[in-house]
């Protein structure tokens, strides 16, 4: 009977350490059992590089807080779910952000975004607000000389795939790589970056 | 390193096509190595995130925290052996008791009743309520799952879906039918729908087992890809 405890009183014990940066995978696992207040500073820890990457890949600011407000209702639902075994907490949230956000894509599939993405994938990301506000990310710099190290053909397979949102067939066809030579690509690329980044396996 | 591994690195980054998802999803269950290198590359892709950061606006925090008042956490997965055999007959047979003592008063003013629905076409619920069915579950990675039920005394089998992604265009998911000295016989198409309950075509009282593949729209005479999902009826005593 101890877990028909009164949830409020869960929140307290860390809540003084509040310049630390907050264990996520703890908060998940709070937010799995109905705590909002855990939940709410999983999300203020996080929503900035949810709502970053829907709007990489979504490109529109409302689609993209859409993307991400539908994200976050997923992540608070399925929080129980979390399994810190296989993975950070970060990137199970980002994974849901980011399915959630190709889903949007390829479901509004239609025209214009075909039409007109390949040139803005190659454009810089220059009017990005985006960009200054992530150079000041020491994290941000490590991953972009980590993408630096990657052969152009992967950082382009990588960036397209995961930041555009395209399928491997679809980045293949954008680079003119062979069908089937994209996905080969885009794992060698990830490995290299994997490695590089000291993360994972 | 065959084929279906080539793909985890397209799959850590969603761009894979629903097809080859699938079945690189049903790989997952069976392959550790791929799981590991999933996690990993998945880590890395997760980190690109860190390049793309973006303040959202304030009225989304609001939004997402009334949102979630809503939203009931799911439970924890509890673990359940993957395919797991259930037998529901004891389920239904206590159900049954509490009808019979709540309204038997009823019962005796509707002596039409189970005469009708005897001449009714078997139903879903038919199958899943005889006193005979039985289960067989597939849980798919990404929370997808699929049941399917076969009651030898309706001679018909039954399939309940839960979050089934959906075919890739212009592709279906057709049912079969493992039926002795046939083969896989068409047991019809599935309507494209997350969450549904569909029932079999053909007799599932002599079927061993049955199977869902990915077809061209319109569905095919026989499988012409490899099943997504396999349910063995457990006749092997057979």
């Amino acid at each position: 009977m101890e877990h028909l405890r009164p949830v409020g009183s869960g929140a307290s014990p860390d809540d003084d350490s509040s310049d630390a940066p907050p264990d996520l995978a703890d908060l998940l696992r709070r937010a799995g059992r109905a705590d909002e207040v855990a939940f709410a500073r999983l999300y203020d820890a996080t929503a900035a590089r949810a709502y970053g990457l829907a709007l990489r890949v979504v490109r529109d600011p409302a689609q993209a807080e859409e993307v991400t407000q539908e994200a976050f209702l997923e992540i608070w639902r399925t929080a129980s779910r979390f399994d810190p075994g296989r993975g950070s907490a970060l990137s199970w949230l980002l994974m849901i952000t980011h399915r959630t956000a190709v889903d949007r894509v390829r479901s509004a599939e239609a025209s214009t975004r075909r039409d007109t993405t390949y040139h803005h994938q190659h454009q810089p990301v220059d009017h990005d607000v985006t960009a200054e506000a992530a150079q000041a990310s020491l994290e941000a710099r490590r991953v972009r000389s980590a993408m630096a190290a990657l052969t152009e053909v992967q950082r382009e397979a990588v960036g397209l795939a995961y930041l555009g949102g395209y399928t491997h067939t679809e980045v293949a066809t954008m680079l003119d790589l062979p069908v089937g030579t994209a996905k080969t690509r885009i794992r060698d690329g990830l490995i290299r970056l994997r490695d590089a980044l000291g993360v994972g396996s | 390193m065959t084929e279906i591994h080539a793909l985890s690195g397209a799959y850590a980054v969603d761009a894979l096509d629903d097809l080859e998802r699938v079945a690189f999803e049903r790989h997952l269950a069976e392959c550790a190595d791929c799981r590991a290198e999933v996690a990993g590359l998945r880590e890395a892709a997760t980190l690109l995130a860190e390049t793309t950061a973006n303040e959202p606006p304030a009225a989304l925090r609001d939004r997402v925290l009334a949102g979630i008042a809503t939203v009931r956490p799911l439970p924890p997965e509890t673990p359940v052996p993957r395919p797991r055999h259930r037998r529901v007959r004891l389920l239904v047979a206590a159900a049954a008791a509490v009808v019979l003592v709540g309204a038997g008063a009823v019962a005796w003013q509707q002596p039409w009743a189970d005469e009708t629905s005897q001449q009714q076409p078997p139903t879903a619920q038919s199958v899943l309520d005889a006193a005979d069915a039985l289960s067989t579950s597939l849980d798919f990675p990404g929370g997808a799952s699929a049941t399917v039920t076969h009651s030898d005394s309706v001679g018909r089998a039954v399939i309940v879906t839960s979050k089934m992604p959906p075919p890739p265009q212009g592709k279906v998911y057709q049912l079969w039918l493992d039926q002795p000295g046939e083969g896989m016989v068409s047991a019809g198409v599935m309507p494209v729908k997350e969450d549904q309950t569909v029932l079999l075509s053909g007799d599932a009282a002599t079927a061993t087992g049955a199977g869902i593949t990915v077809e061209p729209a319109g569905g095919s005479t026989a499988p012409t890809t490899d099943p997504i999902a396999l349910f063995d009826f457990g006749r092997s005593d057979a």
